[in-house]
């Protein structure tokens, strides 16, 4: 009598023999082994499908970033007067289109910054504090420094996109951004 | 009629698990390096985005590798 290929054996989940399983699963026969092989396979097949749309947002990053530098150059645009800013004043505007808002502060006579106005890691609204030289999230306690735009404290990692400004003839002007220094 | 595979059950159970834990440790090096991607593209940095693209298809190549060997084994 030669003894059954193990491979063919089917093996219920207790793992006792065929004869000594109920009577339904005599009628309709799992096989445990093979059961588990199938699932970890179709997972592994999951997985790699997961890796494929990390691969599709990794190239989507890539042409976002070209479609960026296609994009070139950003406009010159009129911000506010010199007169109508105080020293330790601030003035929100938008640029370079209507819905990224910026925050102008003066920080002396003759020196002015501006930034974005969205907190770089949740993008909350940052609030100026040219007293203590700060720039203050309050969501989550975020602070930068209004010279330069870097993170302080909190949660932010990444400085504050700053707008590159020029003066002539008593008005300040947007001209672009200033390359970041993470 | 099935064919027979040239291993037997228990040595592909061991297998596809082997596989599994390869391609599990691709993909969360894939997330991270998505993460990184992202962190770098939002704070203007370009340098890494070309290079972090590269090995992100080289992981997806490996993964695929893996899986094309693991249907391999039941023909």
């Amino acid at each position: 009598m030669t003894s059954p290929d193990p491979d063919r054996l089917i093996v219920p989940p207790d793992g006792r023999s065929h004869s000594e399983q109920p009577r339904w699963r005599q009628d309709f026969p799992i096989d445990w082994p093979q059961d588990n092989y199938v699932s970890r396979r179709d997972f592994t097949k999951f997985m790699v499908l997961t890796s494929l749309a990390f691969t599709v947002g990794q190239v989507g990053i890539l042409f976002q970033n070209f479609l960026r530098r296609r994009r070139g150059e950003l406009p010159i645009q009129e911000v506010v007067g010199v007169a109508e800013i105080p020293v330790g004043g601030t003035h929100v505007f938008n640029y370079p289109d209507a819905h990224t808002p910026r925050i102008l502060v003066r920080l002396d006579e003759s020196t002015f910054v501006a930034y974005e106005q969205q907190c770089t890691h949740l993008a909350c609204p940052v609030i100026p504090q040219p007293e203590t030289g700060h720039l203050h999230c309050p969501c989550h306690e975020g602070l930068f420094d209004l010279r330069t735009g870097q993170p302080l404290a909190g949660p932010p990692r990444r400085p504050l996109a700053r707008v590159r400004l020029e003066v002539r003839a008593d008005k300040i002007y947007a001209a672009g951004l200033e390359e970041a220094l993470t | 009629m099935r064919g027979r595979s040239r291993f037997a059950r228990k040595q592909r159970m061991t297998i596809v698990m082997g596989i599994l834990s390869l391609v599990m440790i691709i993909v969360i090096l894939q997330l991270w390096l998505l993460t990184a991607s992202m962190n770098a593209y939002l704070g203007g940095d370009e340098s890494v985005l070309i290079p972090a693209a590269l090995v992100s298809l080289v992981c997806l190549g490996l993964n695929a590798g893996l899986l094309w060997y693991l249907y391999g084994l039941e023909r």
